[in-house]
């Protein structure tokens, strides 16, 4: 069972590569039954969200 | 210059020409800035993206906007830098100091540091507040943690392209990534989630 330090490395992680089986399956329970890992994760989507529509870049949000 | 006018009609054909190169020129500034955290280095990326996107209108098909195009050539320009900088050490990253606070012993999150729910927060996107807290948060970060993660999110290069550019690890890199979210994150928390989202409260 991972803990919440590993499990949002792996959320991270896997932002920048594809997890393996393992990995997913186990993430995918820590993150079942753990809040705050599920709510880092929002955190870590919307982080990249808010960087690609980032004011000083070239995409608003309302143009696709 | 006949180039000129030529540009001036690729951003927008009809008028406010000069204003709107301006406002794209600052945007590039600041897109720049924040990368390359050096103001003569930014400018000068700026300056040669303009430059290239000037001479090279006439491949310049028109189908997308002008300050795309224009934008994608900065990014060229900016990993130029970047790329030259890399030859100079990175400091090298503590790999455990931070964060290990956050949890316990056994490496669950401590009750009141696990991370809060931000409700809707795309909502802030359209919020200049918002903006000014994050950039000072991204400009929290340590310089060589922010520059992989701009590559990533800024730039939008893979993985195995920052570590060739930056003669890292793949581990290494993955690593970083990890603490840049995390310590922006934990910003974004404390100084506009958790802290009455900027102006509204203080009316």
């Amino acid at each position: 069972m991972l803990n919440c330090k590993e499990a949002a490395r792996l959320v991270s992680e896997g932002m920048d590569r594809k997890l393996g089986l393992g990995e997913r399956l186990s993430l995918g329970l820590h993150l079942a039954l753990c809040r705050g890992c599920r709510h880092f994760r929002r955190q870590a989507d919307f982080l990249r969200t808010a960087c690609r529509y980032h004011p000083s870049g070239a995409t608003r949000p309302e143009e696709k | 210059m006949p180039m000129g006018h030529a540009t001036a009609e690729a951003i927008s054909p009809d008028g406010g020409h000069a204003s709107q190169l301006e406002a794209i020129r600052s945007d590039m500034l600041r897109f720049a800035l924040l990368q390359l955290r050096d103001k003569p280095a930014a400018e000068d990326a700026v300056q040669e993206a303009l430059a290239a996107a000037w001479e090279g209108l006439g491949r310049f098909d028109g189908r997308g906007s002008f300050k795309s195009w224009v934008y994608a050539i900065l990014r060229y320009k900016i990993i130029d830098r970047i790329r030259q900088r890399s030859r100079e050490p990175i400091a090298e990253i503590d790999p455990g100091a931070g964060f290990d606070a956050l949890f316990d012993r056994r490496g669950f999150w401590l009750p009141e540091e696990r991370p809060a729910d931000w409700g809707d927060p795309l909502q802030e996107l359209e919020n200049a507040q918002f903006w000014r807290i994050f950039d000072a948060c991204l400009n929290r970060l340590p310089k060589g943690t922010a520059r992989v993660f701009m590559m990533r999110e800024f730039l939008g290069l893979e993985t195995g392209e920052i570590c060739q550019e930056l003669g890292m690890k793949a581990n290494h890199c993955w690593v970083v990534l990890h603490r840049a979210r995390m310590g922006l994150r934990l910003c974004l928390e404390s100084d506009w989630f958790e802290s009455g989202r900027g102006g509204y409260v203080e009316l």
